[in-house]
């Protein structure tokens, strides 16, 4: 920022949220304790929640809480103990490259960095219109314009499902 | 008013984190969740251009969203379901020992 004006209220909340957001999905990644990083992934989940509804996508946050927080992690934590007899203690959690992996995340943080900061993005959001149009819209858009992606949709999640029940059943 | 580039700087951060963890983790079940990760800064993004762009009455940047959640899903059963398959016959799954292919 080029000046420091007096932050907003809707700034600070921002912040607050941001920085919950990049903490705990740097534990994610960092923390040697798998159960560690899931409890850490569940934490960054509803932060990236608190962000959609900072951008008024509430359709969407709640989204995020039932398939993300609900399914996904609650599928992620099932298979931590299912599968945790010997990662614990034994092995170092990172491998060989993990030096370079590091660095190259963060020269790629760096670069992604130099591109958002150089380029003079809009500032002003307008006006939308109530959240209810906003939904009603949303489910438009699903059943007119992108109803073949909506429709191979339904049918990939199907075959996922089958496709998971078989690769993980006992026989 | 919050800048557009605050948004892009935090999904960049998130990104890099799961960038970080897909090379450099072991075990199966946290490069899946670093992958998880890279999604979700992924769809920062397409919601925060949604919001900021002048046309916001076509939703096309939330649709695209809820299909990346909805493939999230579908990529998490069957990878975790890869991962409990694998560990059944082989007894782990740290990613480095998973070598049946390498030549």
């Amino acid at each position: 920022m080029p000046e420091l004006p007096i932050p907003s209220v809707g700034q600070l909340v921002f912040a607050a949220v941001a920085l919950f957001t990049a903490i705990s999905g740097l534990i994610v990644v960092a923390s040697p304790n798998l159960f560690h990083n899931a409890l850490a992934l569940v934490a960054t989940l509803f932060g990236v929640a608190g962000l959609y509804i900072l951008l008024e996508a509430e359709f969407l946050a709640v989204s995020q809480v039932l398939v993300y927080v609900g399914a996904i992690a609650t599928l992620i934590t099932f298979a931590i103990m299912l599968t945790r007899s010997m990662m614990y203690g034994r092995t170092s959690p990172v491998n060989r490259q993990w030096g370079k992996a590091a660095i190259f995340a963060v020269l790629f943080f760096a670069v992604l960095l130099g591109f958002v900061q150089g380029i003079p993005w809009v500032s002003n959001m307008a006006e939308l219109p109530s959240s209810q149009e906003t939904i009603v819209a949303l489910g438009m858009e699903f059943v007119t314009t992108y109803v073949v992606a909506f429709e191979v949709l339904g049918l990939l999640l199907l075959v996922a499902l089958v496709g998971a029940v078989m690769l993980a059943r006992d026989n | 008013m919050i800048p557009l580039n605050w948004y892009l700087m935090v999904a960049g951060f998130l990104f890099a984190c799961g960038l970080y963890g897909a090379l450099a983790r072991r075990n199966a079940i946290a490069i899946l969740m670093g992958v998880e990760l890279m999604l979700n800064a992924a769809n920062i993004n397409l919601v925060a251009f949604w919001r900021y762009s002048d046309t916001f009455a076509d939703m096309s940047g939330q649709v695209f969203a809820l299909m990346v959640i909805a493939l999230a899903a579908a990529e998490a059963a069957v990878g975790l379901a890869l991962i409990i398959s694998v560990y059944r016959k082989r007894k782990t799954i740290n990613v480095e020992e998973l070598d049946a292919l390498a030549g």
